[in-house]
């Protein structure tokens, strides 16, 4: 019996063939710790009495309340700042953007390594192959402390995704509509292994990596993308970095996405996940285009596509953040920004911004948000009963356009009625 | 005796501790105090050391926020029941010393509100002149558990359970 991609990568560090189900001790390659978490992080290294073992494999993002909202977190960020310098540990400042975009941007996840954050969405770096795992402050704590973590070796799902995407979806309804099929602990303590054939092979990088951000709404430990494609091209891939034929998989699960149609994840949980058609005309007060998800390049272009020539509807507020400072420049060197703020959108710094409801663009108790993001649950941006719909850029933005949930596609019909 | 705090399945911890509460938000003395702020904000008030949280399937689903089990930690919480449990979230609660059993029968037996006495280590579980047994973490997690928490035991030995010697 072979070995799945997490068993390839696993064995490959620990030295020694393991398979599902064992644990075992290995080395990490990169620590990441963000903001909000940073002050427990260094609570528990001071309680082992223990400074970074390899402090260049630390990096601390300001991002998830990026600048500073008030004086309690304007103090913590501070102390980031100090603590990095005294310990010779990577800062990654307000503006920079959200940390798995930098940890990808800056090349420190790269395929067949480890990755550990202290950040649900570390299974992001599954798109390039790298084992990301999200872990809390005291996990982290000791691979910062050790350079190790323990780790039991997840068994796998495999899902494979075939053909090509047709020009009204995005990658962002094929990640939906896994987390439907999987549902929200389908692939819990697993790792979610995603082959793409027939085609699908030419998803990129950025594509990817919104499937395997949205593997861990399924349980996952880790989503990892069998490499090819761009990937091929921006890294260096090494040979044993893919599973065997005759890996062993928990469950095997396809999705045609030359047969997909543009979905949408209702409240309060990721994996209601509909077909947009089933709530369209929701009147909408609030629309966030960014985040780990999308927030990238690509996704800002089919925005302004989406967009050019029409207005953000009277009463809808439209939030754009880049995920980074890079996305950022790209984008405004390229026009697409202007596009979009011409249409009557609003820019944030880039980092989280109202994702996790701490600033920049909370939700009133009743309103209505369509959102890039990952999360829907309750209270997730603000008052508990405001409801946020995940969906793709392209409905996002069509939708901030109507006022109500809508597709480009729809929208383009209404027009061309009048 | 414990009263048992019983909750369905899928509790996330944007319900356990919403993010606008975080400590870095709010600060360390307080952050505890907005446990289930919105799902059940009784909670917080009526939680006494010793409770038992009860749960359903999937338990602890959503962030990595080890603040948000923290906070059910400096409430007093030692022990929770669950149908299952989402992956971060159990090792959190390994991590801080929470015993996570997982029992879907004892869940269904147990309502909300009534009291019952757990002998965690031995996992045990009396209510009334009933007995229930519950099925310990396995080998690895109760070394570290045995020793407080994953952190003691690293202190102390230099290296992880089952782990040899670095
Ligand atoms: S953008 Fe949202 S999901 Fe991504 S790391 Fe930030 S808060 Fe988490």
């Amino acid at each position: 019996m072979g070995l799945t991609l997490a068993e390839k990568i696993l064995s490959q560090r620990a030295g020694r063939e393991v398979r599902a189900g064992e644990l075992v001790v290995v080395e990490v390659d990169q620590v990441m710790v963000v903001d909000s978490i940073a002050g427990s992080f260094f609570k528990r290294l001071e309680q082992l009495g223990a400074t970074p073992r390899y402090p260049e494999k630390v990096a601390i993002v300001i991002d998830h309340v990026a600048p500073a909202a008030n004086v309690e977190v304007a103090k913590a960020q501070k102390e980031i700042r100090e603590w990095g310098n005294r310990h010779g540990c990577r800062v990654f400042d307000v503006g920079r953007g959200i940390c798995h975009q930098v940890l990808i941007e800056e090349g420190l996840a790269l395929p067949g390594g480890i990755v550990l954050g202290s950040d649900s969405h570390s299974t992001t770096y599954g798109a390039v192959a790298c084992f990301g795992s999200g872990m809390g402050a005291t996990d982290i704590a000791l691979a910062a402390a050790s350079g190790r973590t323990w780790l039991r070796v997840p068994e796998s799902v495999k899902v494979t995704f075939r053909g090509r995407l047709n020009p009204a979806v995005s990658a962002k309804d094929a990640a939906l509509e896994m987390v439907r099929l999987l549902t929200a602990d389908g692939a819990t303590y697993m790792s979610v292994e995603i082959h793409l054939e027939d085609g699908a092979e030419s998803l990129t990088r950025s594509q990817r990596l919104t499937l395997a951000n949205l593997s861990v709404e399924a349980g996952a430990k880790c989503g990892l993308v069998v490499p090819s494609g761009e990937i091929l091209e921006l890294y260096d891939v090494p040979g044993w970095l893919y599973p065997d034929p005759d890996a062993a998989y928990v469950r095997e699960v396809e999705i045609d996405l030359s047969a997909l149609t543009p979905r949408v994840s209702v409240p309060f949980y990721v994996d209601n996940v509909q077909t947009v058609d089933s709530v369209m005309g929701k009147k909408v007060d609030q629309v966030f285009v960014g985040t780990c998800t999308n927030g990238r390049l690509d996704d800002l272009r089919e925005v302004a596509e989406v967009l050019r020539g029409r207005r953000v509807a009277p009463g809808v507020r439209m939030l754009v953040i880049p995920a980074s400072s890079q996305v950022l420049e790209e984008a405004t060197a390229d026009g697409t920004l202007l596009t979009i703020l011409q249409a009557g959108a609003t820019l944030g710094t880039p980092g989280c911004g109202p994702c996790m409801g701490r600033h920049q663009g909370v939700l009133a108790p009743g309103e209505v948000c369509v959102s890039t993001s990952n999360r829907n649950f309750k209270g997730r941006m603000g008052a508990a009963d405001a409801e946020i719909y995940l969906a793709s850029p392209r409905v996002a933005a069509a939708s901030a356009v109507a006022g109500f949930i809508t597709t480009p596609e729809a929208l383009e019909q209404e027009v061309s009625h009048v | 005796m414990s009263r048992v705090w019983k909750f369905g399945d899928s509790i996330n911890t944007d319900d356990i501790l919403p993010g606008k509460y975080a400590p870095f938000m709010v600060g360390e003395d307080r952050f505890h105090t907005y446990a289930f702020a919105h799902l059940r904000p009784e909670f917080a008030q009526g939680f006494r050391p010793g409770d038992i949280l009860v749960a359903g399937r999937n338990t602890g689903l959503g962030s990595s926020r080890e603040y948000a089990p923290e906070a059910l930690r400096k409430l007093g919480l030692r022990a929770i029941i669950a149908k299952s449990y989402a992956r971060i979230f159990y090792r959190n609660l390994v991590n801080l010393g929470i015993m996570p059993f997982e029992a879907p029968e004892v869940v269904d037996a147990l309502n909300d509100g009534e009291e019952v006495e757990l002998e965690f280590e031995q996992g045990v579980l009396r209510r009334g002149s009933e007995t229930f047994r519950l099925t310990p973490p396995p080998a690895f997690l109760l070394e570290a558990l045995k020793e407080g928490s994953i952190l003691e035991y690293y202190r102390k030995h230099g290296r992880f359970p089952g782990e040899g010697t670095p």
